[in-house]
C-alpha cells in the first residue's frame, strides 16, 4: 500500500508497523516521496553545497589548470592582502552605509504604509493604491537603473530640469560619491515600498474586528487603536523580517550597485560583492576574491545569529 | 475589515486558515492598556458623550491626512512609468528641454521605428521568453513535488531535508566558487546553465509547502490513499487540482525572477546570440553613448541611420524610452489580474517563514 498512513481505525497490526516503522519501511512505502524531493536535493547538492567546497580557493594560491585541491596552500595570505588592500576600508564603509541607510530608511515606510492604508475604508481606493504600488516592483533592475541615469541627467533629466526651473542649481547625481547612496537608496524605497507593505497590511487585516469594536466602545480613538492593536499584532512579523534584514546587512543589492556606479562615484559606491566581481571575475584573482566574498559571508552570518539570539531574548520571538 | 471579508468568499480555505493564525498570535501579545481595558463603565459613558463631536471632527481630518498622504505617494509612484511612455511616443527635443512634462508632446513613433530595426532585441526578446518560459516549467516541475513530499508527516526524514534545503538560505560559497563550479561543470555559455541555474528556491519550497499543509485537508489525502492512490496520484489527481492559488504564485515569483534577470546571464554567458534581453537593455541603457558604440560593434543599423543616430543623441534617449516600454510592458500588464494570488501567497510565506 503506498501513501498516506490511515489514522483512524488502525488494526493492531497497523499500529505495530507505525510504532516500529523503521527507515527502510518508510522509503518501501513512501519512495515516490523521495523521487519527488530527488531535483530539489540534488540541485542543492550540485549547485550550493558542491561550491562550499570551492571556499578552500580563498586559503590557496588558485591554479586553474591543476584545480582546487591541486593548488598550493596560501594560509590566510588572501586574507591579510585584503586588510592590507587601499580599497578594503573603502567597500567596508560603502556597504555598511548603503545598507543601514536602506534599512533605517526603507524598513519602517512599508509598515507605517500599511498601517496608513488600514486606516482607508473606502475599498476601491484601496485597492487602486494596492495595484499601483505594487507597479514598480515588476520593473527589472537594469530598466530601474537606466530610468535614473535618464531622469538624473544634468542636462536632459526631468529631475534637474525641475531644479533649475525652481531657481536651483544642476546636480550630476551619478558622478557624485556622497550623492551615491541617496540616489541608491531613494530609488529602493520607489521600488519596493509597495510591495514590501503587503505582508503587514495581510496581517492588519487578520485583526480580530471585535477587539477593535471594544477598544472603540471604552473610548480609544484611532490613534489609540494604531498604537495598542495594530502596531502589538505587526510585532511578531516585524521582528522576523528585521532579523533577516539585519543578516544581509553585508550584502547590499549588488546588482543595482553594479548598474548604477561609473568610474567617477567609485569611491563612494563600491561595495563588497561588486568588487569581488570585479576582482574575482574580471581580474581572475580568484583566490583573493573568494577571500573577500568569504569575509563578507562570514560577518553576515554572525550579525544574522546574534540578531535572532537578542531577538529572542527580548521579544521570544526568533528564526530558529 | 471589507477586503477580508471579500476574499473570504473567494478564498475561504486560505484566508480561513491565515485569520485563525494571525488572530492567535495577535491576542497572545495584545498588552491591552490599562486605562482602556480596565476603565470603568460609568465613567466611560460620561467621558465619551461630550467628547463624541470632538472624535467626529478629529476623524475627518484623520482621513484628510491619510488620503493627502496615499495620493501623493501614488503620483509619485505612477508619475515616472507615466513619463516613461510619454516620452518614448514624444519629440526627443522637447523631452530633453523640459517641455514635455506628462502627456506626449509632438507625438511621433520614430523612437520605435529605430527599435525594431534594432535586430539584437528581437533576439533578446526571444531568448528571455524562451528563458522564461521553460526555466518556469522547470522551477515548477521542481519546487511543487517537492514542497509536496516535504509536506507530509510521514516522510522519514523529512527534517534533515528540510535543513539541508535551508542551510544555503544563510550560507553559501559565493560568487566565485560558484563560477568555477559551473565552470567544471562545462556549463559556461550554455542555455542549460541559465534554465537550471535557480531550479529551486528554498523560500518558494516553503511558502508551497505551508500551503499544501494548511489549506489541503489530509483527510482528502487519507480518501485517496483508501481508493489505492500511489503517491503520484495524491499529487497530480487530488491536490495539484486544489493548488491553483499557490501555482500562480510560484509562477509569478519564478518568472518575473527570470523576466527581470540579468547577473548570472551576465556571469554564464559570452555568447551574444544566448543574451537575454536584460543584457541587451543594460548596454542600451548604462552607456551613455550606445548610439557610437552600436556602430562601432558593427549592429543592424545601416550607415545613414546611425550618422542620424549620432547627430541627435536626443534621439537615443527616445530609444532608451522605448526600450524601457518593450521590456517593462509584459509585467506590468500581467501582475494586476494575479494581485489577489500574490498577495496571499506572500502571507502563506509568512506564517511559518
Amino acid at each position: 500500500m503506498a501513501g498516506v498512513p490511515v489514522r483512524k481505525n488502525h488494526t493492531e497490526e497497523q499500529k505495530k508497523t507505525a510504532t516500529k516503522r523503521s527507515l527502510s519501511l518508510s522509503i518501501r512505502r513512501n519512495w515516490q516521496l523521495y523521487i519527488m524531493c530527488l531535483p530539489g536535493v540534488l540541485f542543492m547538492l550540485l549547485f550550493a553545497y558542491k561550491p562550499m567546497y570551492g571556499i578552500l580557493v580563498a586559503f590557496k594560491d588558485y591554479n586553474m589548470r591543476v584545480g582546487v585541491w591541486g593548488s598550493p596552500w596560501a594560509g590566510f595570505e588572501n586574507f591579510q592582502r585584503l586588510f592590507s588592500s587601499y580599497w578594503f576600508p573603502v567597500i567596508l564603509k560603502n556597504t555598511i552605509s548603503l545598507s543601514l541607510l536602506s534599512l533605517v530608511l526603507g524598513f519602517p515606510l512599508p509598515i507605517i504604509l500599511a498601517l496608513i492604508l488600514n486606516e482607508v475604508s473606502h475599498g476601491r481606493f484601496r485597492k487602486t493604491f494596492q495595484t499601483i504600488s505594487y507597479a514598480p516592483h515588476f520593473i527589472s533592475v537594469v530598466v530601474l537603473c537606466g530610468m535614473v541615469g535618464l531622469f538624473l541627467n544634468p542636462s536632459t533629466g526631468i529631475v534637474n530640469i525641475i531644479l533649475t526651473r525652481l531657481g536651483g542649481e544642476s546636480i550630476n547625481f551619478l558622478q557624485d560619491a556622497a550623492m551615491f547612496k541617496w540616489v541608491y537608496v531613494l530609488s529602493g524605497i520607489w521600488q519596493g515600498l509597495g510591495w514590501g507593505s503587503i505582508i503587514y497590511f495581510a496581517t492588519l487585516s487578520g485583526v480580530d474586528k471585535s477587539l477593535l469594536e471594544a477598544a472603540e466602545i471604552d473610548g480609544a480613538n484611532r490613534l489609540h487603536k494604531i498604537w495598542y492593536i495594530n502596531i502589538p499584532v505587526l510585532v511578531p512579523t516585524i521582528v522576523i523580517l528585521l532579523i533577516l534584514q539585519c543578516g544581509s546587512l553585508l550584502s547590499v543589492g549588488y546588482e543595482k550597485v553594479y548598474l548604477l556606479q561609473n568610474s567617477t562615484n567609485l569611491s563612494g559606491s563600491e561595495v563588497i560583492s561588486t568588487y569581488v566581481y570585479k576582482v574575482g571575475l574580471e581580474q581572475a584573482d580568484f583566490g583573493f576574491g573568494t577571500a573577500t566574498d568569504l569575509f563578507n559571508a562570514l560577518v553576515n552570518t554572525t550579525i544574522l545569529l546574534s540578531a535572532n539570539f537578542l531577538a529572542k531574548k527580548t521579544t521570544e520571538q526568533g528564526l530558529f | 475589515m471589507g477586503m477580508k471579508e471579500k476574499n473570504k468568499e473567494s478564498h475561504g480555505r486560505i484566508f480561513l486558515h491565515k485569520n485563525a493564525k494571525v488572530a492567535q498570535g495577535g491576542e497572545a501579545v495584545l498588552p491591552m492598556p490599562g486605562h482602556i481595558r480596565g476603565r470603568n463603565h460609568g465613567q466611560t459613558v460620561t467621558k465619551i458623550r461630550p467628547a463624541h463631536r470632538k472624535i467626529k471632527r478629529g476623524n475627518i481630518l484623520f482621513d484628510i491626512i491619510i488620503y493627502a498622504i496615499l495620493i501623493l505617494l501614488m503620483v509619485l509612484m505612477l508619475y515616472p512609468l507615466i513619463f516613461v511612455v510619454s516620452a518614448s511616443f514624444s519629440d526627443p527635443k522637447m523631452v530633453a528641454s523640459g517641455q514635455m512634462l506628462l502627456w506626449p508632446v509632438k507625438p511621433t513613433a520614430e523612437g520605435y521605428q529605430y527599435l525594431f530595426q534594432y535586430r539584437e532585441i528581437w533576439l533578446g526578446y526571444l531568448n528571455t521568453l524562451f528563458y522564461t518560459v521553460a526555466g518556469t516549467l522547470l522551477n515548477l516541475a521542481a519546487t511543487l513535488p517537492c514542497a509536496f513530499a516535504l509536506s507530509r508527516r510521514d516522510l522519514k526524514g523529512r527534517n534533515f531535508l528540510m535543513i539541508l534545503f535551508m542551510i544555503p538560505m544563510y550560507f553559501g560559497g559565493g560568487m566565485i566558487p560558484g563560477y568555477l563550479n559551473v565552470k567544471s561543470m562545462g556549463l559556461l555559455d550554455t542555455r542549460a546553465i541559465i534554465l537550471i541555474g535557480g531550479l529551486v528556491s528554498t523560500y518558494n519550497i516553503i511558502v508551497c509547502r505551508t500551503f499544501f499543509q494548511t489549506a489541503i485537508p489530509y483527510e482528502l489525502q487519507e480518501a485517496g490513499v483508501i481508493d489505492g492512490c500511489s503517491n503520484f496520484q495524491i499529487l497530480r489527481k487530488i491536490v495539484l487540482p486544489l493548488s491553483k492559488p499557490i501555482i500562480v504564485v510560484m509562477a509569478l515569483y519564478y518568472g518575473v525572477g527570470r523576466w527581470n534577470s540579468y547577473f548570472t546571464e551576465m556571469i554564464y554567458l559570452k555568447d551574444r546570440s544566448k543574451f537575454p534581453l536584460q543584457l541587451f537593455l543594460r548596454e542600451i541603457l548604462t552607456r551613455s553613448n550606445f548610439a557610437k558604440e552600436a556602430m562601432t560593434g558593427g549592429r543592424s543599423f545601416s550607415a545613414e541611420e546611425m550618422m542620424a543616430l549620432i547627430k541627435q543623441a536626443d534621439t537615443a534617449n527616445m530609444i532608451k524610452y522605448g526600450v524601457i516600454v518593450i521590456a517593462t510592458a509584459p509585467m506590468l500588464m500581467i501582475y494586476p489580474f494575479l494581485q489577489k494570488y500574490f498577495e496571499q501567497g506572500i502571507m502563506i510565506g509568512s506564517v511559518k517563514g
